[in-house]
């Protein structure tokens, strides 16, 4: 198993002495060889190239005080467009007044996550169930209002990062229990399960998220009564939650592929029934060692979900992209994309940061 | 075909089982007394695990009757579930739960299957690792012990669900030498204990000090069944014959 030759690695490593000085350092990993100095000049200097005047673009001569394009005048960037329009980033077309109701669903959502990093918390899987099925009828409520004197806010007017937010956010949680129903049916004995899976897993995989969405966009509508309308950011929610589950399965199958038939055996001979031996046996060893794929799964889910620009929702991206159609703000496309860009990373680095520390702590427990 | 006049809790009659075309298991029949304890031999691919896998439906057999502490082993789910809850089993390659330390390894299925609270099932757990003489490695993952005690860890994991019927495939055979030992004390303590067991091995010393009779398997047929006084000196069929000399001259 991998994660039993990285820890037997890491227990070979010598430590690592701390008085390694800077000049060793150097001295040690780029100029060890000729070769590896020109590479290290090289490499610098493309690097000179590129950076350089890009710093220069970004801080040296950028602007971000004032409030109109006139301020900016040196020549940079002009991040002052990001700074008065930063709410239509955030927000979108949600009302101002109405825009500390996304804060609070954020608050809350934050506190309640909590106990699922405490360790010694014993129910965390209950807990993390009971959240997946409470938070969106919270986060719904909120945003949507309708109630208790909240003014309705149509979906219509959802956007920015916080659509893509609620997107990525139901997609991901929708699409790992969707994925692992999905893993499990493509195994199981029972010949009309499997070919139900087979067929939803592969026919959805070998058609691009667009597909999905325009179908559901504009197909889907075709095909109900007339009357029934359903919301076309419930259905953009809908292709991707199935979208990426037909992924996540195939991720998750692999995980079961790797469990060798005794643990199946252990598990039955103990008189365990196949749910108890899926969700008690299986399931843990199994995803444990997809996370990497989950979490990659769930990194390219977050940055699809820009494709829901293509039927008129204007996620991140879709703001960068209509705030620079206005006049007033005409020819400032590039700052516009750098910070959707930003945006993106920033939740995609930490995704992929945490899924390293789960790794780390996993790992540390047990060694087979 | 017996070996005591004990009340039978394992009765297989007539058992044939086929992987697809080949004929692993052509009319077993066996009879297995309470509290007595059976030892399994002969050569590779004679069908001796796929023999003891049929008594907890580990293998489902085609034709003949399997009836196990009075419950008939049918495609019923539940007699299943219920015949597996008396039956524990030991595998000769561990097969513990690596995500699971020891002493969760062995709650869990009383936890879940017989609905025992977490305390008691603690307790019990407890109380076999002693029995096993590793109570020390309790919270210990599978991974971090050595062979033997896996294999001792497997054994309480099983005895946990207070089982009537012991089934042991093999339990030495991937044990280094040094470890063979600990592992076979433990299961001589049990026999002695009165529980009935069924055991593959080929260590017949075992076979010699607490088989009441040893059943010799060849070619998916039950060849001999004798008490291991009778079958290790007067083996009746020259398949048995042959067998014993080859396995006892190393
Ligand atoms: N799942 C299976 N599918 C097809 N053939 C099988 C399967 N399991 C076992 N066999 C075959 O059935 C025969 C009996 O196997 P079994 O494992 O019962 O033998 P065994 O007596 O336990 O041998 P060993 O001493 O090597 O463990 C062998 O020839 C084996 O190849
Ligand atoms: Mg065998």
């Amino acid at each position: 198993m991998a994660v039993r030759q990285q820890t037997a690695a890491a227990r070979v490593q010598p430590p690592i002495t701390e008085r390694v000085t800077v000049l060793a350092w150097l001295k040690h990993n780029l100029f060890s060889t000729w070769y590896n100095s020109l590479l290290t000049i090289l490499v610098g200097y493309l690097l000179y190239l590129v950076l350089v005047p890009f710093f220069r673009w970004a801080v040296l001569d950028a602007t971000i005080a004032g409030d109109s394009k006139a301020a900016c005048s040196f020549g940079g960037a002009c991040w002052t467009l990001v700074k008065v329009r930063l709410g239509q980033y955030v927000y979108g077309l949600y009302p101002e007044d109405q825009r500390w109701r996304v804060n609070l669903a954020l608050v809350i959502a934050a506190l309640a996550m909590v106990p699922l990093f405490l360790e010694r918390f014993r129910h965390r899987l209950t807990y993390a169930v009971g959240l997946v099925v409470i938070y969106p009828i919270v986060g719904y409520a909120l945003f949507y209002g309708g109630w208790m004197g909240l003014p309705v806010v149509e979906t219509s007017r959802w956007g920015g990062l916080f659509l893509t937010l609620v997107i990525a956010g139901v997609g991901i949680t929708a699409s790992l229990p969707l994925g692992i129903l999905l893993a499990l049916g493509r195994r199981s004995e029972m010949p009309v399960i499997r070919s139900l899976c087979v067929a939803f897993i592969e026919l959805v995989r070998g058609v691009p998220l667009v597909t999905i969405l325009f179908m559901a966009s504009v197909m889907l509508p075709l095909f109900l009564p007339a009357g029934v309308n359903f919301d076309k950011l419930m259905r953009a929610l809908v292709g991707v939650a199935l979208f990426s589950a037909a992924y996540m399965a195939e991720v998750i199958r692999g995980g079961l592929q790797a469990i060798p038939k005794g643990q199946y055996e252990a598990a039955m001979a103990l008189g365990l029934g196949y749910w108890q031996m899926t969700g008690l046996v299986i399931l843990p060893q199994a995803l444990r060692m997809v996370i990497p794929g989950i979490v990659n799964t769930f990194i390219g889910l977050f940055k699809d979900t820009s494709l829901v620009t293509i039927i008129g929702l204007f996620d991140l991206l879709g703001m960068a992209k209509l705030i620079v159609t206005d006049p007033q703000w005409l020819g400032l496309a590039a700052e516009s994309y750098i910070f959707a860009a930003f945006g993106f990373w920033i939740f995609c680095f930490a995704m992929s940061r945490y899924s390293q520390h789960v790794e780390r702590r996993l790992s540390a427990g047990e060694r087979r | 075909m017996t070996g005591g006049s004990a009340e039978p809790i394992i009765i297989m009659r007539d058992v044939h089982k086929w992987f697809g075309e080949f004929h692993v298991l052509k009319g077993i029949n066996l009879e297995v007394g309470k509290s007595q304890k059976v030892v399994v031999c002969g050569p590779s691919g004679s069908g001796k695990s796929t023999m003891i896998r049929c008594i907890n439906r580990l293998e489902e057999h085609q034709r003949g009757e399997i009836v196990v502490d009075g419950i008939e082993l049918t495609s019923d789910v539940k007699n299943v579930e219920a015949i597996r809850r008396e039956v524990g089993m030991v595998f000769q390659s561990f097969n513990l739960f690596p995500h699971l330390t020891v002493i969760e390894n062995l709650i869990l299925a009383p936890m879940w299957v017989r609905r025992v609270p977490r305390k008691e099932a603690e307790e019990l757990a407890m109380s076999l690792l002693e029995r096993v003489k590793i109570p020390e490695q309790a919270h210990k993952y599978p991974g971090q012990l050595s062979g033997g005690q896996q294999q001792r860890v497997a054994i309480a994991r099983a005895l946990c669900m207070k089982p009537k019927i012991m089934l042991f495939d093999e339990p030495t055979s991937a044990l280094d030498p040094e470890m063979v030992k600990e592992v076979l004390d433990v299961m001589i303590e049990l026999a002695n204990e009165g529980m009935t067991m069924v055991v593959v091995t080929h260590e017949m010393g075992f076979a010699k000090s607490v088989a009441d009779f040893v059943v010799f398997m060849d070619e998916g047929e039950i060849v001999e069944v004798a008490p291991p006084s009778v079958f290790f000196t007067n083996p009746k069929s020259d398949r048995t014959k042959l067998f014993l000399s080859q396995i006892l001259q190393h």
